[in-house]
């Protein structure tokens, strides 16, 4: 079972966040003491502790490490890459193979690239629904669906399509107004460098 | 109303959206707080308006706000109103919104069932697919009851898109509502087949899943896997197959054996290094349920070190870090194939990734021997030397720890050289662990007698020294280490050989800066000392020196005493004191060594850390009990203000004659022995702990004379260093004399052949360099071995171990919803029709199955399957007959293809009737629904079910409706109480309080609330007269409005469906206990079947046995009353004959029976 995904920049900053499981603070177990508000910040704290535990390592080290002590300490794996500003984070249990799951944050990435052409961070800050949607259909609930990525853009795809035809005149002017708006938007140079990912994918055949 | 929408959504071109919002914030660096502050109050507002799109678009920013982490809870009901718009747009955010912050916790939850429901049943996939999605993450056991037949039933969906998603949400489904397990199971078992991989993966990932922690019920699945597994070439589906052998061969080792074969073969053939490592790790945990070395197998597990040493050199850390992880699998059986790849493990100590490092560490910790710990803890020590980084420095430390105390010492064979290793590590500075040190000299010092003196010297140093220690004050982890030196040195102060120097370190005014417990240790092992050196000098008869150590303390102690820390002020009081009276018998020329050595005498034992959890409470012992029975109030009141002057009295008086005579003491002393020896929870010195000490074949072991002059004062090398050289001289020079002796013993053996030089010697000929006499710890007398204090309780797999391969029982359905109007299907029906291609494609396997269970069936289990046909033999017959039904059964199975596709009969929720149902029509729709009121605005429909835990509670069950174009708002819902039924209210409110309906209805929804009523007496039918309050809300007004009602209660709604056995039912009748009445209706005009599912369905009936047109029926009502009926019909003419042990109940039912046919 795949706990959680966490997407986050250099600094630290939330891009996309997915917890599986309920996280709780140990002191806190009862469920209903817990409040939403707390709730909220546990999940904060596991970002925070996971950001701390995963921007100290240098880029050559080995991508697994033990969970920290918010998420489940030992019992769980941090399994992660590094890709120009952006950390994925997939915390799994011992279920996951380690490289498998290596290999599923690859193809999670390359479907961004594939569906926002050229993905970059800014698509991720500005489209964290889609993200969202895309992971979907990559992840069900802590569960791998589906590896395949053609198949994940085809129905990412027919499911945008649909939106679109929904859209119909009430969302004309609305995309009107976002199509003037984002005219002011500043130019920032899209950097994610897909080319060199591959480098350190271990040598699987493709699902 | 067309200028209303196209207002609508000019208005909405200048709400913001998700880009606007996110580019606002990028834009408010400084205020990022406030400005997001105001972004919520414009989405409170934009949510309080009526256009679904601009809620949407309002909950989509709040996803956003949620992953920053705001608490966005308060819009839950927001966010289910967008999940239930029918525009995918929409429901795909709401979905989205509710996946990211809906749990267990979440109120609203219970109100989407319906919604969901309604969703998964949509004819659009993806509506379907964002339901299952969203219903993954915040499923409850509500929800997972309410839906798990629907998802099931997606389970055979044409789209291979919804199929793949359902499957996997069972896993959640299964998780939360265990129940659904067994009924699920048989077509998740068919998904491992299905023609699409997507599917396939997602069954076996969910297999996978359960099998994982229940594995011995997953064990008759293995064929299939192993099927599955040759002819697979999905490397995602290999690789979650071949985790799950892994944990199944643990179960069935001759799985195993048969698996390495071809797992071996993927290791050679495949390019993939993560399927590969799988495989490896597989064959890992094979070899090791193999406990026979086999010869072959020596060759897979060269196989697999060779293939892992390949992945540790490899320049990826990855494969490095698992290669070295999947080793230490390996280690726990073979540790002599892995010990040969040291200085490949050593050689990863140094890499730059920390990750390894802890990993070789690991490694290093099952590798050790007696013969190479010296070694491994040596490099280890250059390694802490080395370490950069404070968290890997006391990693390793730790792991020192851990190897050198791994299973009770084991591998130690000098403790001298553990304990200088341990001193050594207290000059590391900044560790955390200084209590991780004290606790290992501690349980040194304690449980290996040999070392005390040796552990005592080196504790006095370190007592000497102690500012070297404390002297930094980030150094403060390591002073903990005090603790232990001043404990040992106290404690086994005998061993010292200069307590008055030690005596004097610990009462140095430095002292006083350590922390309180710390002192604490000090001021009390200052007192050991002190008896020490009194009994020392007392026998040298030097009366000045013992005055002068007393003097000593008297002069320090004034120091603690006004120490902040109470312990140490307490105890400092105390021992100054006694000094003080000491000092004056001194003066006295008393002998008084004797007296205080007797204060600290006797020993101190290590206890078992779990003990005291498993002292068994003595017979006769109720912990619940009073002690004194508890003082009535009026008593206490009265009397306290007396006891206060009363009692002054007799202290006074005690307090004068303290000094009680010798005689008296004596009989005391004895009654408290006696005391003692009854007291089990006294903790006697006395032989029955002495016995547990003595471990077997300690004595034998070989007492060596430690010669301590030698190791101790070489300068310039570390102090350990010297215990290695010394330790490979001892052992060099063992050799030697046991060659000797060998070659004395060959020489007198000579005729009988020859043995070549035994080679390097092996672990048992390295004797320890003293007495290990390794004290165990102490556990209580008649203490159980138990080992259930390590599970945890609220592992929710608990519930999933489970037997998947017994026979579905009658029980065992999922829940289908039984309160909506249309038309009813019985579960077994529905699911007999989606189990018939399964049944086509293995029917061969599946009768010679049933043929192989046949002898271990017993009837309960044949139940069920025996109800699809008729049954027309009474019970008496029923075992005679039993074969000649099963060929029977098959014949009819055959048959049943072809009359699959009808949807007949089956009225409510039992299956035992549909026997029948192959030639009889289908059944009108029917709803037990009945109106309760109604008005222009609002429609109340209502049902009422008794309720199985309780025999006093009904639950009215009523569905609200809105008819209006208005929004209705706090409704409030509320009945006059009669004697015999009240609604059941909150803790608090008054007898004539309304209860507020949950929820509030836009147009034209509904939605449904529950009333739970306290009933008394059952046997009459009731109506309660009752209002319903409300407010109208439209665009420009709100109005106050109520509604009357009459909740009826018939005598039918206390009755419950319970399925009854034939047998049973006979036997029932005969007792004679049931009275009897009758009932005739004319004119009903519609089939036999139909009649029967009305009565089951409307009056929650069963039926028992069905021949042709005569049934015999049972229900129950909540409080035990049997009610049963036979009911015959002939052209138009039904005649009732009912029993039951209460008539008024009886006549009632009848009545109502009546009604109801006289309806239709």
């Amino acid at each position: 079972m795949i706990k959680a995904i966490l997407i986050f920049n250099n600094h630290g900053k939330p891009r996309l966040i997915r917890f599986y499981q309920y996280f709780l603070n140990m002191q806190l177990q009862i469920k209903h003491l817990c409040t939403n508000k707390m709730a909220e910040d546990m999940q904060q704290q596991i970002i925070r502790e996971t950001f701390h535990l995963v921007s100290k390592r240098d880029d050559n080290v080995c991508n697994f490490l033990e969970g920290g002590s918010l998420i489940g300490g030992s019992d769980y794996k941090l399994i992660y890459r590094h890709y120009a500003t952006l950390y994925f984070v997939f915390c799994v249990d011992s279920s996951e193979s380690e490289l498998g799951i290596l290999d599923l944050i690859q193809v999670f990435v390359e479907t961004l690239d594939k569906c926002f052409e050229n993905v970059c961070e800014l698509d991720l800050i500005f489209h964290m629904d889609k993200v969202h949607y895309i992971l979907q259909e990559v992840v069900m609930g802590g569960m791998v669906l589906e590896t395949n990525m053609n198949e994940i853009v085809a129905q990412v795809e027919l499911q945008n399509r649909m939106e679109k035809s929904e859209g119909g005149l009430s969302g004309a002017p609305a995309r009107a107004v976002s199509a003037v708006k984002n005219m002011n938007l500043p130019e920032i140079p899209r950097n994610i460098n897909i080319g060199d990912i591959n480098i350190k994918v271990p040598s699987l055949s493709p699902f | 109303m067309a200028l209303k929408i196209v207002k609508g959504s000019i208005d909405r071109m200048f709400d913001k959206n998700l880009q606007d919002l996110v580019r606002g914030i990028r834009n408010h660096k400084e205020d990022e707080a406030k400005y997001i502050s105001t972004c919520i109050d414009e989405i409170k507002q934009e949510l309080k308006q009526d256009n679904i799109a601009v809620k949407a678009n309002a909950v989509c920013k709040l996803t956003y706000l949620q992953m920053l982490g705001y608490d966005v809870s308060w819009a839950a009901f927001n966010i289910v109103e967008v999940m239930s718009s029918s525009k995918f747009t929409y429901k795909r955010i709401g979905y989205l919104a509710a996946s990211q912050c809906f749990h267990e916790g979440t109120d609203v939850i219970m109100l989407t069932t319906n919604q969901i429901r309604k969703d998964l049943s949509s004819p659009n996939q993806y509506d379907t697919g964002v339901a299952l999605t969203g219903l993954s993450c915040f499923v409850t056991p509500d929800l997972a009851r309410d839906l798990a037949n629907d998802i099931m039933t997606l389970m055979s969906h044409t789209k291979p898109y919804i199929r793949k998603k359902a499957v996997l949400i069972m896993y959640k489904v299964f998780l939360k509502y265990p129940e659904s397990l067994r009924p699920a199971f048989p077509r998740l078992k068919e998904k491992l087949e299905d023609p699409d991989p997507g599917v396939q993966s997602a069954a076996v990932n969910v297999i996978c899943e359960l099998a994982r922690r229940n594995p011995k019920n997953y064990l008759s699945l293995a064929p299939l896997f192993f099927k599955l597994m040759t002819s697979s070439t999905n490397n995602w589906v290999l690789i979650k197959i071949i985790k799950l052998f892994g944990a199944l061969t643990p179960l069935e080792p001759r799985l195993g054996k048969k698996l390495i074969e071809p797992l071996t073969n993927l290791i050679h053939s495949t390019s993939a290094m993560s399927l590969l490592y799988e495989c490896v790790n597989t064959v890992i945990a094979v070899l090791i349920s193999l406990s026979s070395g086999m010869p072959n197998h020596s060759a897979s597990i060269q196989l697999c070190v060779q293939k892992l040493r390949i992945l540790i050199e490899d320049s990826d850390q990855n494969l490095k870090y698992l290669g070295l992880l999947a080793m230490s699998k390996i280690l726990k059986t073979h540790p002599k194939s892995v010990q040969s790849h040291k200085d490949l493990i050593l050689q990863c100590l140094d890499d730059k990734d920390e990750s390894i490092r802890l990993r070789a560490l690991d490694l290093l910790y099952g590798m050790v021997s007696k013969k190479n710990l010296m070694e491994i803890v040596k490099k280890l020590m250059l390694h802490v030397d080395k370490a950069e980084g404070t968290t890997y420095r006391d990693e390793l430390l730790t792991k020192i720890i851990d190897i050198c105390s791994q299973s009770n010492y084991q591998y130690i064979t000098n403790f001298e050289w553990y304990i200088s290793i341990l001193v050594e590590l207290t000059r590391l500075e900044g560790t955390r662990h200084g209590h991780l040190i004290a606790s290992q000299m501690l349980d040194v010092a304690i449980r290996v007698k040999a070392i005390r003196g040796f552990a005592v010297a080196q504790m006095a140093t370190l007592l000497d020294n102690a500012h070297l220690l404390t002297g930094n004050t980030q150094r403060n982890g390591i002073c903990e280490v005090l603790y232990a030196a001043a404990w040992i040195c106290g404690e086994f102060s005998e061993h010292l050989e200069d307590p008055m120097q030690t005596l004097e370190a610990m009462l140095r005014p430095k002292v006083a800066t350590l922390p309180g417990h710390i002192q604490a240790v000090y001021v009390q092992n200052a007192a050991k000392l002190f008896a020490t050196v009194l009994q020392k000098h007392e026998g040298e008869t030097d009366s000045q020196a013992a005055q002068e150590t007393s003097q000593l303390l008297i002069d320090r102690l004034p120091l603690f005493v006004q120490s902040a820390n109470l312990e140490v002020q307490e105890r400092a009081s105390c021992i100054l004191q006694l000094v003080k009276y000491i000092q004056k018998l001194q003066q006295k020329n008393v002998e008084v060594a004797e007296e205080v050595t007797a204060l600290f005498a006797g020993e101190l034992n290590p206890v078992a850390p779990k003990a005291q959890k498993k002292v068994p409470i003595p017979e006769g012992l109720d912990l619940d009990a009073w002690i004194n029975e508890p003082p009535s109030e009026s008593e206490s009141e009265d009397e306290k203000p007396k006891v206060v002057f009363a009692k002054e009295e007799p202290k006074h008086y005690r307090s004068r004659h303290t000094e009680v005579d010798e005689k008296e003491l004596a009989r005391r002393r004895e009654v408290r022995k006696q005391e003692q020896a009854n007291n089990p929870f006294y903790i006697k010195a006395s032989p029955s702990s002495q016995k547990v000490y003595d471990a077997p074949g300690v004595e034998h072991i070989p007492v060596v004379q430690i010669d301590l002059s030698v190791p101790l004062k070489v300068p310039g090398m570390p102090m350990s260093d010297q215990y290695l050289k010394l330790e490979e001289e001892r052992r060099q020079k063992e050799k030697a004399e046991r060659k000797k002796k060998e070659k004395k013993k060959k020489r007198e053996k000579r005729g009988k052949g020859r043995k070549a030089d035994s080679g390097p010697e092996s672990e048992e000929d390295i004797t320890p360099a003293h007495q290990v006499d390794i004290v165990t710890e102490e556990m209580p007398e008649n203490a159980l071995p138990s080992d259930d204090d390590d599970k945890d309780p609220n592992d929710p797999h608990k519930a999933l171990d489970i037997d998947l391969d017994k026979p579905l029982a009658d029980s065992e359905k999922l829940p289908v919803r039984t309160h909506r109007p249309e038309v009813l299907k019985s579960p077994a029906e529905d699911r007999d029709s989606k189990s018939v291609p399964q049944e086509t494609k293995k029917k061969s396997s599946k009768e010679k199955k049933e043929k192989k269970k046949d002898k271990e069936k017993d009837r309960k289990q044949i139940k069920p399957t025996v109800h699809w046909f008729p049954v027309q033999k009474s019970s008496k017959h029923k075992k005679k007959k039993q074969k000649k039904e099963k060929e029977e059964k098959e014949k009819k199975k055959k048959k049943r293809h072809h009359h699959h596709h009808h949807h007949g009969d089956a009225g409510g929720e039992d299956s035992v009737q549909n026997g029948t149902v192959e030639e009889e029509e289908p059944l009108p729709p029917m709803s037990n629904y009945s109106l309760l009121a109604e008005n222009s605005y609002i429609k109340m429909v209502y049902d009422i079910q008794g309720n199985h835990q309780d025999e006093s509670k009904v639950v009215v069950s009523v569905i609200f409706e809105n008819k209006s174009d208005s929004f209705l708002k706090s409704m409030e819902f509320n009945v006059l109480d009669s004697l015999n039924s009240k609604l059941q209210r909150p803790e608090g409110a008054g007898p004539h309080d309304g209860l507020t309906v949950p929820f509030q209805l836009p147009p034209g929804v509904s939605n449904e609330a529950r009333f739970v009523f306290s009933v008394q007496s059952i046997v009459m039918p009731q109506k309660l007269k009752g209002t319903l309050t409300f407010i109208v809300k439209s665009d420009e007004s709100s109005t106050h409005e109520k509604l009357d009602f009459k909740l009826h209660f018939t005598c039918t709604s206390y009755l419950i469906t319970t399925p009854c056995y034939s047998d049973a039912y006979a036997k029932l009748l005969e007792s004679g206990d049931l009275k009897g009445s009758s009932l005739r209706l004319e004119g009903i005009n519609m089939p036999f079947h139909h009649l029967l599912a009305r009565i089951c369905f409307h009056h929650h009936f069963s039926v028992v046995e069905r021949i042709d047109s005569c049934a015999s029926m049972y229900s129950r009502s909540i409080q035990g009353h049997h009610v049963c009926l036979l009911v015959k019909t002939s052209d138009q003419t039904v005649s009732i004959d009912a029993k039951c042990d209460e008539p008024s109940l009886l006549g009632n039912v009848l009545d109502e029976i009546k009604q109801t046919f006289s309806k239709c």
